[in-house]
């Protein structure tokens, strides 16, 4: 492989990536103010098919991500109305809708399945795609790439150097501690949910308008996602710049897996294509496992270098969630 | 009281309609009439003598896996990973059959032996999913969804590796079994009662076991609070643990049904969604293992029913999944919508 077709590939795993960093990106905000949205695996399906279908029927691909972007904030608002409105189990809500809005999309996609319609063209950036090296590899790129390089900053921004998003992180964390300093944690929440949902729903049409254009119905490949998409939130521990680490991680194996397997006609394409979901768990075991008691009685066993080392590695790894993540909030 | 239980009634009939509107509204959007829709469904499902057995085929396995999810729900847990779980059933039951399939034990012993080792592979299945959650502390959602994917590719991988027809493998499946190591059916139809009868079985022992032991009390205590369990002297983690094996057993011995019972071999999507179908059962019925057999059988026959939607008016026959989704996401709606309605008053 020389470089150039080196540059060219891993290019693609930034493309390829931008989907995932939406859903994650969209999934750590929500997250973030208390709520889980388990339904982001039927959120991407639906709004690909959605988004895809607006952009046959207008021939206009900014509508079709706009379409995305609304049907992911709509089932956020459905999970937030239980959760916050009803006090019902997010949980439950979510896994009904994961597999709901799934269902869904394969039902109402049938009149555009396997049709041809609009993509998002190519747009390399004058100037910086000229420099060596870097340019191929970031700036020769579609629009929804680049604004997926944005986000990623944008939340972090947000997140962590913001009044609201220190208010943000206070509903997540204490929430009756930020009610006592003026935030309306509920309507808080509501608002933070329908962002991150319509977040993650930019990325179906992110697959269906560029990276994999078109809809396939059941063929399309995309069902999984969602739930790599929340391990890979729980790995990024909360946090938008780890977390795309953790997608761009995600694509670059993937694409490795892609390579390999021309090397390895014998194994089948179905085999790989679900090495990500063994992978997916050993990084959660990764994350979560310092909390576990035998890992401290070993631990506590083991000489004093050892130790130190392991418990430093430990702690880099874990990821603690937001302390009222799923528990609702009453302010009497 | 008696109030309390009219409104209860008039919020749960209200989730359904409301349900009901919006399959319709959906129905409406694709060009379908949806009244015919409605009727073509019933009329598939129950119709006709061969369409009720296609039915009661259909809710052996789910039955299973409702009865299974009943009790890792009962634990407070998700087991989401029930679809492998019966994936590896099924595999661990081909396997059996094709190492015993030409020796001279009797058919009948056969069987067995392959039923026994589905019920094996499911709770050994399980057991990975309990194991991550336990020591790894790895939530058993992801775990579970992570494991069925991998046994969907082991599937895959085995059908068309190793277990692979004669030939060229295809997503047919493996090379079928002999007859005389196929479930005994009624005669003419594909109607096992030995799956059947097991399913009821299976049934109504979780009913029991939920509703009058204390191994079921305890279990829901560990369920409800953990901690206050564990310093009642109830040892949780291996409560959570023997859930998950008891489930994964249920659900390979559907795996293991549907390969003696239904499809006589090992083929790629052998769980046919029935694990998360059990699922929504169990959160429709509100995991109350009473209401679990007509509910499975309501959808057992959506279904088969939906199946006549694709072929009279071309509608995929995922409708099916889209009409259980609703009714099981208003019915959730409903019950927070009268909790907090009744709350205020």
């Amino acid at each position: 492989m020389d470089t150039n077709t080196l540059l060219v590939g891993l290019a693609g795993v930034l493309a390829t990536a931008a989907p995932v960093l939406f859903a994650v990106i969209g999934e750590t905000i929500t997250e973030r103010a208390g709520i889980i949205n388990l339904s982001l695996n039927g959120t991407v399906l639906l709004s690909a098919m959605g988004g895809f279908m607006v952009a046959y029927k207008t021939d206009s691909v900014l509508l079709g991500f706009l379409a995305g972007m609304v049907i992911g904030m709509l089932v956020a608002l459905v999970i937030a109305f239980s959760s916050i409105t009803l006090k019902q189990s997010q949980v439950a809500v979510g896994f009904v809708l994961a597999l709901a809005c799934r269902d869904l999309a394969y039902f109402l996609g049938v009149p555009v399945l396997n049709q041809s319609g609009p993509r998002l063209p190519g747009l390399s950036i004058p100037f910086l795609k000229d420099i060596p090296v870097l340019g191929t590899l970031f700036f020769k790129q579609d629009l929804i790439t680049y604004f997926s390089y944005l986000i990623i900053f944008l939340a972090w921004w947000w997140i962590f150097h913001t009044r609201p998003g220190l208010m943000l992180r206070g509903i997540g964390e204490r929430p009756a501690a930020a009610f006592v300093r003026g935030a309306n944690v509920n309507r808080l929440r509501y608002l933070y949910a329908a962002i991150g949902g319509a977040i993650a729903g930019l990325a179906g049409p992110a697959y269906s308008l560029s990276v994999k254009a078109g809809w396939m119905g059941i063929q399309s490949g995309l069902d999984g996602i969602g739930w790599i998409a929340l391990s890979i939130t729980i790995f990024g521990g909360w946090n938008p710049l780890r977390a795309a680490f953790g997608a761009y991680l995600f694509a670059l194996l993937q694409w490795l897996g892609l390579v390999l397997q021309s090397k390895l006609p014998g194994v089948p394409t179905q085999v790989l294509q679900v090495a990500p979901f063994p992978l997916m768990i050993l990084t959660l075991l990764l994350v979560n496992i310092s909390d576990a008691e035998w890992v401290e009685r070993i631990l506590a066993a083991m000489p004093e270098r050892p130790r130190r080392w392991m418990m430093k590695l430990l702690r880099t790894l874990r990821a603690s969630p937001p302390a009222s993540l799923g528990v609702p909030f009453d302010s009497e | 009281m008696k109030k309390n239980i009219w409104i209860n009634i008039g919020f749960q009939v209200g989730a359904l309609v409301l349900a009901l509107l919006i399959t319709t509204l959906i129905l409406v959007a694709v060009g379908a009439p949806p009244l015919k829709a409605y009727l073509s469904i019933l009329h598939g499902a129950l119709g006709s003598t061969s369409n009720v057995v296609a039915v009661l085929i259909t809710w052996s396995p789910l039955l299973l896996t409702t009865a299974g999810v009943l009790i890792t729900f009962s634990a407070g847990l998700w087991n989401i990973g029930m679809e492998g779980q019966m994936t590896v059933g099924a595999i661990f039951a081909t396997g059996m059959l094709r190492m015993l399939q030409n020796s001279s034990l009797p058919p009948a012993v056969i069987i067995i032996l392959g039923i026994l080792a589905g019920v094996v592979g499911g709770a050994f299945w399980a057991s990975l999913t309990g194991a991550l959650k336990t020591f790894g502390g790895v939530n058993e959602i992801f775990g579970g969804l992570g494991l069925n994917f991998v046994a969907t590719a082991l599937t895959i991988y085995l059908v068309f590796g190793p277990w692979k027809r004669p030939g060229v493998g295809s997503m047919s499946g493996t090379q079928p079994f002999d007859e005389r190591l196929w479930l005994p059916t009624l005669p003419g139809t594909g109607l096992s009662l030995w799956s059947l009868g097991i399913s009821v079985l299976v049934i109504v022992i979780v009913y029991l076991l939920l509703r009058g032991t204390q191994f079921g009390l305890r279990l829901k205590a560990v369920g409800k609070n953990s901690k206050a369990a564990f310093l009642m002297g109830v040892p949780t983690w291996q409560y959570s643990m023997f859930a998950f094996l008891l489930c994964g057993a249920f659900a390979g011995l559907a795996g293991g049904i549907q390969v003696l019972g239904i499809y006589h071999r090992l083929l790629p999507n052998i769980s046919n969604g029935y694990g998360f179908l059990g699922l929504l059962v169990a959160m429709l019925v509100n995991y109350q293992a009473l209401w679990a057999a007509p509910i499975a059988f309501l959808f057992a026959a959506l279904n088969i029913g939906s199946v006549q939607l694709q072929i009279q008016y071309k509608l995929d026959s995922s409708f099916a999944g889209v009409l259980q989704d609703m009714l099981v996401l208003l019915v959730l709606l409903g019950e927070g919508a009268r909790q907090t309605f009744m709350k205020k008053r």
